[in-house]
């Protein structure tokens, strides 16, 4: 990026927020340069925040959810008085699903726009390429997706599931209920299903004391699973347990069913189906498989109906909500939090005032901010039903994030 | 592949042909179109893809039209989706060529580069106007499930049926190309457009309808192809390396160099799948074109075009 479009000095940036400051300093309202001591977009009365995911490109099916709920968060926050007093604005730019310009439309929105916090990204080659310019430039990311694990860092927080609280809780469960002995693991061949399938097998060898009797990786986008079926159909695993993702992923259930392998005669486990993926698959080629997601939208309690309800008002009735939706909706409400709990917007005090954050108002139930930047969460497994909704045949207790597992990797 | 009894193999044996067959069947039908448009014409059509999937979506369009208004029409509106998927795209494949095309025929490169341009923008347009998120199109009960002639062995249906649209739009090519008088233009085009010209042919119309008629097939495609696999805005992205891979690897102005091109590369690709990896499948499958295609740059079937 140009050095020119770098932020003022220091020293004007100090004279205009006391020039704010003083005169606004009769109203009893914590004056700017109290609560942002770093130069951040923040005034009087507004504060502004980032939101930076895909609208165009692959990856605007996935991340679109994500922008919507974000959005929502932050306008209920803002009817419901703001941050610290402030209204929040949103800065969007588009990361066009390529991640070089994830990279730069976050430095723009941490440079140039300077704002207080960044919610966005979705796959982890968008995380990865951002990382360098939150940790540079000492921004603040609340990052939703589910993701692989084996990261940490000071600018993000974590609201969707590392791989250990997603995968080994559901093995268990299925392992018991099924009575599970023998398991395929099929996945997209990239980081994420390959680290998730290394946690799966560990956990299905050394714990559950079964066997992994095939692992397979197709490429992404890869639209025929003949093969595999037929693969699966000779093994004759208890269990498959499928990570395939993008469009493959339609090609991948639409074939099973037509292939004549159903629920009752194949148990399958998926950690990459949500309601938004039921949309394209159909949910009648998903019916009476399994999910295993911290968060599904028919979840019973009373902040998921209000939230459901405002989601739909807002975004109309079609709309759906997946897990990594909620856990986006996360981002803001714990940020407002972590920036109440400090007392100001800067990213030091805010990354600092984040660990132990409870969110007693999350749609999944209860979360609470880790030292580790990650979030305790649950886990649930759902069976889908021809309507494209899913039940909850399962809730863990409570699980401990543990992004570097040992033993694990 | 010991324990197993020979009865199950035999059935694992015939569903493993059957997918190598079904896989032919895509390949062959996506490659159709671009066999038509490159091979005869020599123009890459980067935006091949995206004539798939506007085939794709107008099938979507019909199904929930048929599931809204016309409940009665649930079980018979596929044949009508793939009819209108066809007109839908043989239309914007006339218009393509009328405004940019057309200019373009004696740049390739050129083409290559506004071809391409012309997908981004409809995948935007789609994008805009479906929504980014994959839409579901409601199978009616005849295209779901599986025949099973035995108790082991299950054939499915959807793969049946786009191996009855493969065939009857390849056989509909080969009557349209060889056994036609605008096949017979086509092809004197082809070989020489200059007296093509000059014997009176309207080269002119003669590409228009060309290029139209491969969109077209890649628009019913686009609409058999909703059966298998996923309706998005970047769905035809998903499909276009396989399809330019077969049409280069069987060599660009032949017919039948597509169809033993698609045969080939899908049963290979089918067999190592079972002994291999998904991705390993892959990782051979184009070493060997690569390989074939080093001492064979022209192809398997070369065309004896004078250049």
């Amino acid at each position: 990026m140009h050095d020119s479009t770098r932020s003022k000095p220091a020293w004007k940036r100090r004279l205009l927020g006391l020039a704010l400051s003083t005169g606004l300093g009769f109203s009893g309202m914590v004056g700017a340069t109290e609560v942002n001591t770093t130069g951040l977009a923040v005034t009087d009365d507004t504060v502004k925040v980032g939101i930076l995911h895909s609208i165009t490109g692959t990856m605007a099916i996935s991340e679109t959810g994500s922008v919507e709920a974000e959005m929502l968060a932050i306008e209920q926050i803002n009817a419901a008085g703001g941050v610290l007093g402030r209204q929040i604005e949103i800065i969007q730019e588009d990361g066009a699903s390529d991640w070089p310009t994830f990279a730069e439309k976050a430095r723009k929105l941490l440079v140039q726009d300077n704002v207080a916090a960044v919610f966005g990204c979705w796959t982890s080659a968008s995380r990865k390429a951002v990382l360098p310019v939150f940790e540079n430039e000492n921004g603040m990311l609340y990052y939703p997706t589910f993701y692989e694990g084996l990261e940490q860092s000071k600018n993000v927080i974590y609201t969707g599931q590392e791989a250990t609280q997603q995968i080994i809780a559901g093995l268990d469960w299925i392992a018991e209920e099924k009575d599970a002995k023998t398991f395929y693991l099929v996945g997209s061949d990239y980081i994420w299903p390959r680290t998730s399938n290394k946690i799966a097998r560990k956990h299905i060898e050394d714990v559950l004391g079964g066997t992994v009797v095939g692992e397979e990786y197709y490429p992404l986008g890869n639209t025929n699973f003949g093969s595999l079926i037929n693969k699966i159909r000779l093994k004759k695993p208890d269990v498959v347990y499928s990570s395939i993702v993008g469009g493959s992923n339609v090609a991948w259930w639409k074939q099973l069913k037509a292939a004549g392998i159903t629920s009752d005669r194949q148990t399958i486990m998926t950690i990459s189906v949500t309601e938004d993926e039921v949309l394209g698959i159909g949910g009648e080629n998903m019916e009476g498989f399994y999910s295993a997601m911290k968060y599904f939208q028919s979840l019973d309690n009373e902040n998921n109906v209000a939230f459901v309800d405002a989601f739909k008002e807002r975004w109309g009735d079609d709309s759906v909500i997946g897990d990594v939706t909620q856990a986006a909706y996360l981002g803001p409400w714990l940020w407002k939090a972590a920036v109440e709990k400090a007392g100001s917007f800067d990213v030091d005090a805010v990354a600092a005032a984040s660990p132990g954050i409870e969110l007693t108002t999350a749609p999944e139930g209860y979360v609470k901010v880790h030292d580790n930047h990650h979030l305790w969460s649950k886990l649930r497994v759902g069976r889908w039903n021809a309507d494209g909704q899913a039940e909850v045949v399962y809730e863990s207790d409570l699980i401990e994030p543990n992004p570097f597992p040992e033993g694990y990797q | 592949m010991g324990g197993y009894t020979s009865q199950e193999l035999t059935a694992i044996f015939v569903m493993q042909g059957f997918s190598g067959l079904s896989l032919f069947c895509v390949f062959l039908l996506m490659a159709l179109g671009l066999a038509i448009i490159f091979g005869q014409m020599g123009v890459i059509n980067m935006a091949h893809g995206e004539f798939l999937t506007l085939g794709a979506y107008i099938t979507w369009m019909v199904s929930e039209l048929a599931t809204e208004t016309w409940p009665w029409m649930q079980e018979f509106y596929f044949p009508l989706a793939v009819v209108l998927a066809f007109a839908g795209t043989f239309i914007l494949g006339y218009l393509v060529e009328m405004l940019l095309i057309r200019r373009l025929y004696s740049r390739p490169l050129d083409t290559l580069l506004a071809t391409w341009g012309l997908g981004l923008i409809l995948q935007q347009i789609y994008r805009s106007t479906f929504g980014p998120r994959e839409v579901s199109v409601v199978m009616p009960d005849w295209l779901m499930g599986s025949w099973a002639p035995t108790d082991i062995i299950d054939i499915p249906l959807n793969g049946l049926f786009v191996m009855g649209i493969t065939s009857l739009m390849t056989l509909l090519v080969v009557i349209l190309l060889y056994r036609s008088r605008w096949g017979i233009k086509v092809r004197a085009t082809t070989q020489n457009r200059a007296m093509a010209n000059a014997a009176g042919i309207n080269t002119q119309r003669v590409d228009r309808f060309t290029f139209a008629l491969g969109c077209g097939i890649a628009g019913v495609a686009g609409a058999a192809f909703t059966t298998i696999a996923s309706t998005g805005p970047t769905t035809g992205s998903l499909y276009i390396v396989d399809t330019f891979l077969v049409v280069v690897f069987g060599g660009a102005a032949s017919l039948l160099g597509t169809v033993v091109s698609a045969f080939g590369i899908a049963q290979s690709q089918s067999i190592l799948e079972f002994f291999l990896s998904g991705s390993m499948a892959k990782v051979i499958t184009l070493l060997t074109v690569v390989g074939i295609l080093m001492f064979r740059p022209q192809g398997l079937f070369a065309s004896k075009v004078r250049r």
